[in-house]
């Protein structure tokens, strides 16, 4: 049903300039991390992504570039056909309005000092909604999170809200101006398994009844799968893999999306306690490893993976991979 | 039995009264094995388990109950003696590995200076300990040298469990240790601690509220609700068939990778009791889609296996609400408020 592409992410990179240490000075080193490292995606309208990786691969430095809350150090992204990065005022005051951000803390996210009406109410007053839409408006986002009978919590502040209603608050915040498209970054992380599932059960609903495209962005392959059409992996700020979130959990192809999906723990006792298909640890980002940058950990490493950088290429219909190992066209199977 | 807990109480006293926040509970860890405690923020788990070492804060005090380590109780002990109790006997492993560890030393000097300080070695010696300490939990010895910020988060936890393990320890006691990591370095860090107890007949008590942590390495689980015991047993009874509507909720509020794509999670609605006044009769009444006229009273312990037990007036209908419980239907409009 969604064919339009709402965002277009072209040769997107970010590269942090460290602090230079007197050893760098003298020696004249510039060090840098490059946090993400030219990712090319499309995001239709309605559709749901999942980016997935360990701390430090770079997703929350990418979702940030999407809201332009950083500016990419090259690169571009296109949201419903403009450059968000040559808006002038009143076209960003557009593009703040249509995405939004969700945050993975809700007891940071809220102001401590404003109410939770306050909070609601503070996006539409920040992008000049008309004042006569606001209640309106707020009472849509109250039951799309399901907040409507919990509505006496309005006047509340924030340290008297549980953690799940805090997320449900936040969420409500970034949905109330109705926005083309969210950026969730680990939004269930901080709640106890418990409510966890309440958040999980709004995003779900909210993607299917708002025709909202989505980013959403955690380390846990069973949350993603939970709530995401397609899922991108990513490790030291590259993409590695990206397809339907089904066949990339069922069949994974890059070695790492493998080792993901062996370390996500179940809660049955009849699980595998086989060793993870994965050494080491994430290596120092100033210094990536020559090559693709998982070679140093995977089982599978060959000369070629230490030598080279491995494409990004499309494999199957609908998935790309980036590993030399990986046949081209794994034949038909798809 | 290297730990036992009976009927423990302890309470806060806050300006607007007192707090039951762990109240009565009794459970055993036996040598060699992993108890797991698992259950929502709020439920008593880490006041529990720092009563066992007797660090709280002062606000909180012991209400009755003993607490026996290898046969002596730990709550007659003077405060001198437990301290030689403590680190060398049973250890803490924190939460947040990030500050557990001093910034301005390096993480070696740290090691070096429980086992000179309180392990009475010669410097030389401590350091080939610290060596060994460090290929105990997968860890480079060379990175004995860094100081915590030059490590990752999965580093400073594993190096926080040598830490804790430095004077060999019968009795590990970690709370959430792995909460604030991601899956790859969970794995990693669980695998550890299997390891030890495998390798060195290590004793571990770990704080979770991720059932499937329990079920990747906890040989006993303990399920804590509002500050009781709601269910307990061996990991493979209690999840294979839980018998306690809390421990079944739990279950059925987890995503699992494997399951069914279009099945919905069930959130438990709701949150725990204040403990200030908890409420009579089952604690987690106002949240049972399975409540009935009976749970106003006081439950008592039910066995309903060899070394499982269930604190739930309906106990004896687990298979029941098992089935039951998979509609998520079942789940929703239970609080009222």
């Amino acid at each position: 049903m969604h064919d339009e592409i709402l965002l277009d992410v072209k040769n997107l990179s970010k590269s942090f300039i460290l602090s230079r240490s007197l050893g760098d000075v003298i020696n004249g080193r510039h060090p840098q991390v490059d946090a993400v490292n030219d990712i090319n995606f499309t995001l239709k309208r309605g559709e749901t992504i999942g980016v997935v990786g360990e701390s430090g691969c770079g997703k929350t430095t990418l979702g940030r570039m999407l809201l332009k809350l950083i500016e990419p150090t090259s690169g571009s992204i296109d949201f419903g056909g403009e450059d968000i990065s040559t808006l002038d005022r009143t076209d960003e005051l557009a593009f703040r309005r249509r995405a939004q951000l969700v945050f993975q803390n809700p007891f940071d996210a809220l102001n401590p000092h404003f109410t939770i009406r306050r909070s609601i109410y503070e996006p539409l007053v920040n992008t000049q909604v008309p004042e006569e839409q606001h209640d309106q408006l707020v009472a849509d986002a109250l039951v799309r999170v399901q907040m409507d009978r919990m509505l006496h919590l309005l006047d509340s502040y924030p340290h008297q809200l549980s953690g799940g209603q805090l997320q449900r608050v936040v969420l409500a915040r970034a949905l109330v101006l109705k926005p083309d498209f969210i950026v969730a970054d680990e939004p269930v992380s901080m709640l106890d398994v418990s409510v966890r599932a309440g958040i999980l059960n709004v995003l779900r609903e909210v993607r299917d009844t708002m025709g909202l495209a989505a980013v959403f962005i955690s380390h846990d392959l069973a949350l993603v799968r939970y709530v995401c059409e397609r899922t991108i992996t990513m490790y030291m700020g590259s993409v590695v893999e990206d397809g339907p979130t089904k066949d990339v959990i069922n069949r994974p192809l890059h070695p790492y999306t493998r080792a993901l999906v062996q370390a996500v723990p179940v809660p049955n006792v009849i699980q595998s306690h086989e060793p993870l298909a994965l050494t080491g640890n994430l290596p120092d980002a100033r210094n990536p490893p020559p090559g693709c940058r998982f070679s140093d950990r995977c089982p599978l490493a060959e000369d070629i993976c230490r030598q080279s950088r491995p494409p990004l290429r499309t494999v199957e219909q609908n998935r790309r991979v980036a590993c030399f190992k990986v046949p081209e066209m794994t034949a038909g199977t798809a | 039995m290297l730990l036992s807990v009976k009927d423990l109480k302890i309470q806060y006293k806050t300006r607007t009264g007192i707090v039951h926040a762990v109240d009565g509970i009794s459970f055993d860890v036996p040598e060699g094995k992993v108890v797991g405690i698992v259950g929502e923020s709020g439920c008593g788990k880490t006041t529990a388990v720092r009563s066992l070492l007797r660090v709280m804060p002062p606000v909180a005090s012991y209400a009755g109950g003993e607490i026996k380590f290898d046969g002596s109780d730990i709550l007659k002990l003077s405060e001198r003696e437990m301290n030689d109790l403590r680190w060398r006997d049973i250890a803490y492993i924190p939460q947040s590995a990030m500050n557990a560890l001093d910034p301005v030393w390096r993480v070696g000097n740290q090691i070096i200076e429980v086992l000179t300080k309180r392990g009475g070695m010669k410097k030389a010696a401590a350091k080939l300990r610290a060596e060994e300490l460090f290929a105990m939990v997968g860890l480079e010895k060379k990175r004995l040298r860094d100081y915590p910020h030059q490590f990752s988060g999965g580093m400073r936890q594993r190096a926080s469990i040598a830490l804790a393990l430095a004077l060999s320890p019968r009795l590990a006691i970690a709370d959430e240790p792995v909460t604030a990591l991601d899956v790859i370095i969970q794995r990693q860090v669980l695998d550890t601690f299997s390891r030890l107890q495998r390798e060195f007949g290590l004793s571990v008590v770990l704080v979770t509220h991720d059932i499937s942590v329990v079920a990747y390495v906890c040989d006993y689980v303990v399920v804590m609700y509002a500050g009781k015991i709601v269910e307990k047993g061996p990991v493979k009874d209690v999840l294979t068939s839980p018998s306690h509507a809390y421990t079944i909720g739990l279950y059925n509020a987890f995503p699992e990778l494997s399951a069914d794509e279009e099945r919905e999670l069930s959130p438990i609605e709701g949150g725990p009791p204040l403990l200030l006044n908890p409420p009579e009769g089952c604690r987690f009444r106002e949240r049972c889609p399975f409540a009935q006229e009976i749970c106003k009273q006081e439950p008592v312990e039910v066995q309903v296996g060899p070394e499982h037990f269930s604190l739930c007036h309906r106990a004896h209908e687990a298979a029941e609400m098992r089935e039951q419980a998979r509609d998520p239907a079942v789940w929703r409009g239970v609080v009222t408020a």
